[in-house]
């Protein structure tokens, strides 16, 4: 073998060791930055490695296709808003799944279609390759619509609410069917160019159209599962191709996003209560809601005690221990900053500040802690659910900004409730909640919260900026 | 002797295994970088996307190529760009 055989494959296992290592370094808050660096230099060396290995060719769409994606890419993660993160996220999974998809597509009418008597795509890439081309379209394609779908979700362009058609489950099925099935065969046994690409194209927008369905009955509160579900597939996408080039580092890399993805997705249900099929297929929000009258509106509560930011601020002059609990609204009302000047106040007066982080607060798993490492919340301070808890029993003040759902003790104490068995922050255990919340509406499990009428609960009814700010003026002046 | 698939897929299966241990240590806090870094990771399909784009011409495969290279560069730019700077975040020196 030449030194250039051996240095392909070598640069190719540096990278894959490479993007271990990176992995490695996100176990620890103090090496993930180095952890990120490792991964991104490993992304470096099998571009190299691939760039050596394909010897000269005509860059020009390589040099145009780097500098407008590498662009774009810059840009909106130099612009994007630490609260937008879940709808970035999205994109940047879209984007990848597309790719994917874009890349096994290519090589299609590159080796087959365009290749005059290539025969059949098996014949001419190979049976591995050509059934996982196949695959790649498939979860490509559907990572890329699913991913558009729970972005304008995310991002409120269309309902958070579930959409579910009739006979959802049928189609899917029929989708699945028809773009594996018309794939594997096209494939296998169409050798007519016009023909292959014809049927190429069915199966790549049939599967854009299943990444549609299966995304649009999913409510918003789902949408950290969904999220690290569309994560996994771009992971898994990017795997297939790499059997259809044969190129180990990429079979590497997207199984390491693969299963990331899945774990996350794993994480997200436990949290939840619910099984993966009960969050994919159910369309929780609309059918709970339904089932239980539409239950959770202001006319269901007996008297619940509202207060100013005036009186919230009497009780936290004497508070010595004091649990924040984030949950969406935080980040909608970009109340993070607020948050943090509050919690600088009340350490100024003396007072142990923490925050109760849920795992399904927010909108993708982590969101609440990058928004308040976002506005300098010392990450030491931020409790897991199952390390709050237990302390909770010796909180004075437990303040609710923006959650709800994640805070409800139906979770413990009603069997029969919807989120009957969802592990919750409980709250209620500390000596006085402050619940900051706009309103008495539900959350999107849509149903009512007790703790809204406990002895220990105070609402406060506001902007959780708003509520925040407030409370640090009128402490101000104590 | 294995064929080339069977190679792949023990590769496949072996690297899930490591990701699975070590993305089982990774702490809650920085699930929302690791999802943006694996992200970004995922965006390694850009290898093949620079094989499909390398032909310079304007056939189909080519503009499929240049999209697929496009898409895929987004996501490694802006995928580890967004994860460094929230990790820059965390990492902060508290006054």
């Amino acid at each position: 073998m030449s030194l250039l055989e051996n240095l392909v494959p070598t640069l190719y296992l540096a990278s894959a060791v490479l993007f271990i290592l990176g992995l490695k370094g996100l176990t620890r808050v103090k090496t993930a930055r180095r952890g990120n660096i490792l991964s991104s230099s490993a992304m470096l060396v099998a571009v190299i490695a691939t760039l050596i290995e394909m010897g000269t060719v005509d860059y020009q769409w390589i040099l145009v296709g780097l500098v407008v994606g590498g662009l774009i890419g810059a840009v909106a993660a130099i612009k994007v808003e630490m609260t937008s993160m879940p709808e970035m996220v999205a994109l940047f999974n879209g984007s990848g799944g597309g790719a994917s998809a874009l890349v096994a597509a290519s090589l299609l009418w590159k080796n087959v279609i365009e290749a005059e008597g290539a025969g059949t795509a098996v014949e001419a890439l190979g049976t591995a390759p050509g059934i996982t081309a196949v695959l790649s379209m498939l979860i490509g394609a559907l990572t890329l619509s699913g991913s558009v779908v729970a972005y304008l979700k995310l991002a409120g362009k269309i309902s958070g609410n579930p959409i579910l058609l009739p006979g959802r489950h049928v189609l899917n099925l029929a989708l699945v069917g028809v773009s594996l099935g018309l794939g594997l065969y096209a494939t296998w046994s169409v050798a007519d160019p016009g023909t292959l690409a014809m049927l190429t194209l069915v199966v790549l927008a049939a599967s854009l159209l299943l990444g549609v369905f299966l995304v649009i009955p999913i409510g918003g509160a789902d949408m950290p599962v969904v999220i690290s579900l569309l994560n996994s597939y771009s992971g898994l996408a990017a795997a297939a191709t790499g059997f259809v080039l044969m190129n180990n580092v990429l079979i590497i890399a997207g199984a390491l996003v693969g299963a990331s993805g899945l774990i996350l997705t794993q994480i997200m249900c436990v949290a939840m209560n619910r099984t993966l099929a009960n969050v994919l297929f159910g369309g929780f929000g609309a059918e709970e809601t339904a089932s239980s009258g539409g239950g959770g509106g202001a006319d269901e509560y007996g008297p619940v005690r509202s207060f100013s930011a005036e009186e919230a601020a009497l009780v936290l002059e004497d508070a010595e221990s004091v649990m924040f609990v984030p949950g969406y609204g935080l980040a909608v009302a970009q109340a993070q900053h607020a948050v943090r000047e509050l919690a600088s106040l009340l350490e100024k007066r003396g007072a142990r500040v923490e925050y109760a982080i849920h795992p399904v607060a927010g909108r993708m798993p982590g969101h609440m802690n990058v928004l308040l490492a976002e506005a300098d919340v010392p990450y030491e301070q931020l409790l897991e659910m199952d390390t709050a808890n237990p302390e909770l029993k010796s909180v004075d003040v437990a303040i609710v900004v923006g959650a709800n759902d994640v805070v409800n003790p139906a979770a413990e104490k009603t069997p029969g409730s919807p989120i009957y068995g969802m592990p919750v922050i409980e709250v209620w255990n500390a000596q006085t909640v402050i619940m900051i919340k706009r309103s008495l509406s539900p959350g999107f499990a849509g149903i009512k919260n007790e703790l809204f009428e406990y002895d220990n609960t105070m609402m406060l009814f506001a902007d959780a900026k708003k509520a925040v700010q407030g409370m640090v003026t009128e402490l101000k002046e104590l | 002797m294995m064929g080339p698939l069977l190679i792949g897929l023990y590769v496949f299966v072996l690297a899930v295994f490591v990701g699975f241990e070590i993305i089982t240590k990774i702490p809650p806090t920085l699930h929302t970088p690791l999802m943006s870094g694996a992200n970004a990771v995922s965006g390694i399909t850009v290898v093949g996307a620079l094989v499909a784009s390398s032909s310079g011409d304007t056939k189909i495969s080519s503009i499929l190529g240049l999209f697929a290279i496009i898409t895929a560069t987004v996501n490694v730019v802006g995928g580890f760009l967004v994860t460094d700077r929230m990790l820059g975040m965390f990492g902060k020196k508290k006054k």
